[in-house]
């Protein structure tokens, strides 16, 4: 594929987005126009990133350098040049990222029909592919920041896209703000790398820690940083919080920006820059134990919420953590296939809920139920979904799930035993869904019916990619792709996996999960309402979100900022200083009559001499207002006379 | 005698310091613009001297003296657009007389 | 020889005419006195070996913006009392008369690095290899990026409402 046309990856939706925005004014009338504009950009962007990847693979080798263009140079020491790396990971990440957007685009054209903010709705979405392709294409530290701090924007502008609700517009700034405490570590790392080699080149920065020639600590330094900036953008804890509540924004951005690409960013980061992590033990094992533990607590909080969208960003939250729980324990080559299917899984499980919302008008889960009847492929791509998010042989999820297990299960017991109880849960809280939206009587008040065609298509697309894309690391093609592992034969790894018990193992956690919630929702040997009566406390803690919102709100910033510290230093200020060291020493008698000379002094003296100064100023501005003519050839006159006086001056100096 | 730079670099002074005295004392403002395309042209010729006599199979003087006239002519249209629009408002052209920025 | 003589005649035609436009009384002379005055220069770009750009100042100054000057005047004849001075006249004449001075003594004073080769004839060719293929296409982009916004800008100034 000639040079230019990987530029255009990226440039392709950028254009698109362009475009609409300058269109927006004179074809209002025919916003059908946009979608398919932004339509047509990315599905360019996909058909190059599949043919790069074919030659990629054809070749051999196993990465493309493409020179850029130097952006800025100052002096010798610092320049960014702009280039692109089309190496085995750019080249999946594009492949997730333009073809989920494509289906999401296509989607919208349906869930988005009539919305007045429809050209700003697809220029927002084109903008936020061009932002993400760039970011996973750039070959430089500091380009990667601009599309990362892009990427936040749009996030930001697409969380909030239906601005007038007061809810949209609180959850677009806690968004914004969450992830940028984030995007400070970032950068942080970005200038601390900087400082060490000199370079803001990704490739040379990752072989100048592969080689050991950066001190260990500055290492783990700038490994740590550069992972609180994937916690932010990746919603890990504790910067998780802002994720449940962009579910504000509208169901396909949720799907496109909070499912598949942008939560992903975090952990691309992590793997583009893994050499440096790979050289320091203490942050891997801080990036494990963070993912582990993340996808715990954030499946304990799913399996409460009564709200689709909640329950699948809590998912989100927690199969992020399986990613960076897969990085943590070495293999960059997993957690990317984790990525890989979860893509399309949750973009798949997001619109189906958005379906869902397009027939009864609620994501409540409580005024739900029997849509399998009414909506049937809508039920069985969720389904399908569903079964692979529980990691069910022989779909997707099972594939990358159960190499995360193997992983964690060589590097840590405790982790492992999380990682477990976290698959027993995932099943349990998917399945809940199922059962209580597609399964029983509708419970609700609307007149359910099924999507139109516009939205079913990627539904059925991504349906095949869920349960299907998990196939090219049967062989152990994708891992070695991605340099790890060896390949064997495809009908040799389909089956051989039931020859670990680690297979049986987690297939009955599974299954376990999916058994208990067709218990308590659809067969109804155990009341939901018993359970939750016996398991009270802990109900509570799920379901407020372990208080962590209040905690960040009400006890730090109220209590600790607001009552404490500034509080503090008021009360230091007007009662101790003011009142005691005043009253103490300037109220005394003595003093009293040594100020009453200097008063005598200030008065006469000092006032005349700041009235005098006042006046003067004055006066002469007075005078100079003189020069304030209005009259342009005045002005003129004195800059020809000001010239003249440089030009003599630096003649005669010179 | 030989014509050398300097003999250039002298008219190309002597036009600017006219179209100067005509920029700074007159009062119609299209008067105005007239001299200064004739300061315009006075750069013009000093880039033209420049380029022929130090540096000459090099063209950069000539091709600045072609940014210099296309600026030029962007300025006369915008330059003139503008006096249509003062005249029209405030039916005088006079220089003197529009000193808004007067404090 | 002859260039010298042509010089020299052009020289004086040149600051005649630009005097001229400076002192006439009547705006229109002055109109056209410019008009010499940039024939002249053309005149002045062919003593210096610049064909093409002699052309050019013909096209675009003679034909384009004294015309718009014209037409100008032309829309405006009747407000104006003709081409007077204000009262800036002596400072500037002043400053004018010493601006000269300075600079014809700067420039006779300095040494520059006068170099012997002959200039190239015909320019076209090398200013358009320059200009299209060798590091000033940019410029070129740019300029016409500002033609368009003079343009636009003058459309937008002038229009009735």
């Amino acid at each position: 594929m000639p040079e230019q046309l990987y530029w255009l990856i990226f440039l392709l939706p950028l254009a698109a987005s362009i475009l609409i925005f300058l269109m927006a004014a004179p074809f209002k009338a025919r916003p059908r126009l946009f979608g398919y504009i932004g339509i047509l950009a990315v599905a360019a962007s996909a058909a190059l990133s599949l043919w790069a990847l074919s030659d990629l693979l054809s070749t051999g080798s196993r990465e493309i350098l493409i020179p850029g263009f130097e952006w800025l140079a100052i002096g010798d020491s610092f320049r960014i040049t702009f280039g692109l790396i089309m190496d085995s990971l750019t080249a999946v990440m594009v492949i997730v990222i333009s073809l989920v957007s494509l289906m999401v685009q296509i989607y919208s054209q349906g869930y988005m029909h009539g919305d007045p903010g429809y050209y700003r709705y697809y220029g927002l979405i084109s903008l936020f592919t061009a932002s993400m392709l760039g970011l996973v294409l750039t070959d430089n530290l500091f380009m990667a920041f601009a599309f990362w701090e892009l990427v936040g924007l749009c996030s930001y502008l697409l969380i909030g896209f239906w601005f007038e609700r007061p809810a949209a517009a609180s959850a677009a700034k806690k968004a914004f703000i969450v992830t940028r405490i984030g995007d400070i570590g970032f950068l942080a790392a970005i200038l601390l790398l900087f400082a060490e080699t000199g370079s803001l080149n990704i490739t040379e920065v990752n072989h100048l820690a592969a080689t050991g020639i950066i001190a260990g600590g500055t290492l783990t330094a700038a490994a740590l940083l550069i992972f609180t900036g994937a916690v932010g953008k990746s919603a890990q804890f504790p910067l998780h919080i802002w994720l449940p509540d962009a579910m504000e924004g509208p169901t396909p951005v949720s799907a496109l920006i909070h499912a598949a690409t942008m939560v992903a960013a975090g952990v691309f980061l992590v793997a583009r820059t893994f050499p440096i992590f790979e050289a320091s033990e203490s942050a891997l094992l801080v990036v494990a134990i963070i993912g582990g533990f993340t996808a715990l607590f954030a499946a304990t909080m799913g399996l409460v919420m009564t709200d689709i969208k909640r329950v699948l960003a809590y998912s989100t939250i927690s199969q992020l953590g399986y990613m960076m729980l897969a990085l943590g324990t070495g293999s960059v080559a997993i957690a990317i296939f984790h990525l890989f299917n979860h893509a399309f899984i949750k973009s798949l499980l997001f619109l189906g809920a958005g379906s869902v919302n397009h027939a009864t008008g609620t994501f409540d889960m409580n005024h739900m139920g029997g849509l399998r009847r009414v909506m049937p492929w809508t039920f069985i791509t969720f389904l399908v979904a569903s079964l692979s998010m529980a990691g069910i042989w022989p779909l997707s999820g099972f594939w990358s799930k159960d190499e995360i297990l193997a992983g964690a299960l060589d590097s840590n017991a405790i982790l492992f035993w999380l990682a477990m109880i976290t698959v027993f849960m995932t099943a349990f809280y998917m399945f809940r869904i199922i059962f209580v939206t597609f399964g029983g009587k509708y419970r609700g008040l609307g007149h359910p019916h099924e999507s139109p065609r516009v939205m079913l298509w990627p539904l059925l697309f991504l349906g095949v990619l869920a349960a299907f894309s998990g196939l090219v690391n049967v062989t152990g093609g994708f891992g070695h792709f991605l340099g790890h592992g060896e390949t064997t034969g495809f009908l040799e790894g389909f089956f051989s996996v039931f020859g670990h018990p680690l297979t049986w193992l987690s297939l009955a956690f599974a299954t376990g999960g999916i058994l208990l919630a067709y218990a308590m929702y659809s067969a109804r040997w155990l009341d939901p309402a018993f359970i939750r009566q016996l398991f009270r406390p802990l109900h509570f803690i799920f379901s407020r979100k372990y208080l962590m919102d209040e905690l960040f709100e009400k006890a730090i910033a109220q209590v600790l900022l607001l009552k404490g510290a500034f509080a503090g230093l008021q009360f230091f200020d007007s009662r101790i200083w003011d009142n005691g060291l005043n009253s103490v020493i300037v109220e005394n008698a003595i003093v009293r009559r040594l100020f009453a000379g200097f008063r005598y002094f200030d008065e006469k003296g000092v006032d005349k001499a700041v009235d005098g100064v006042a006046g003067g100023t004055r006066w002469s501005g007075r005078i100079l207002s003189k020069a304030q003519t209005g009259q342009l050839q005045v002005y003129a006159l004195f800059i020809a006379g000001g010239i003249l006086a440089i030009l003599l001056f630096v003649y005669l100096a010179g | 005698m030989t014509l050398s730079l300097e003999h250039y670099l002298v008219l190309s002074a002597v036009l600017f310091a006219i179209g100067l005295y005509g920029a700074l004392a007159k009062k119609s403002a299209i008067v105005i613009l007239m001299c200064i395309e004739i300061m315009l042209n006075a750069a013009a010729i000093a880039m033209v001297a420049f380029s022929r006599f130090v540096v000459p199979t090099l063209l950069t003087g000539h091709i600045f003296t072609i940014f210099i006239i296309v600026v030029a002519a962007a300025e006369a249209t915008v330059g003139l657009a503008i006096i249509m629009s003062v005249y029209r408002s405030r039916e005088t052209i006079d220089v003197t007389k529009i000193d808004l920025m007067k404090w | 020889m002859g260039i010298e003589i042509a010089f020299w005649v052009l020289a004086v035609l040149t600051v005649g005419a630009a005097l001229a436009v400076v002192l006439t009384r009547d705006l229109f002379r002055a109109a056209l006195f410019l008009v010499l005055c940039f024939l002249a220069v053309a005149g002045i770009f062919v003593t210096l070996s610049a064909d093409f750009l002699a052309a050019v100042q013909i096209l675009i100054y003679v034909g384009a913006i004294s015309v718009l000057i014209i037409l100008a005047i032309m829309l405006t004849r009747e407000v104006q009392r003709g081409n007077i001075s204000n009262k800036l006249s002596l400072p500037a004449l002043v400053v004018a008369l010493i601006i000269t001075g300075t600079f014809s003594l700067v420039m006779i004073n300095t040494d520059w690095n006068i170099s012997a080769e002959a200039p190239l004839e015909p320019t076209t060719g090398p200013l358009a290899t320059s200009l299209f293929s060798e590091g000033f296409v940019l410029p070129v982009e740019i300029s016409a990026l500002v033609l368009l916004a003079a343009i636009l800008g003058a459309i937008v100034l002038v229009r009735e409402n």
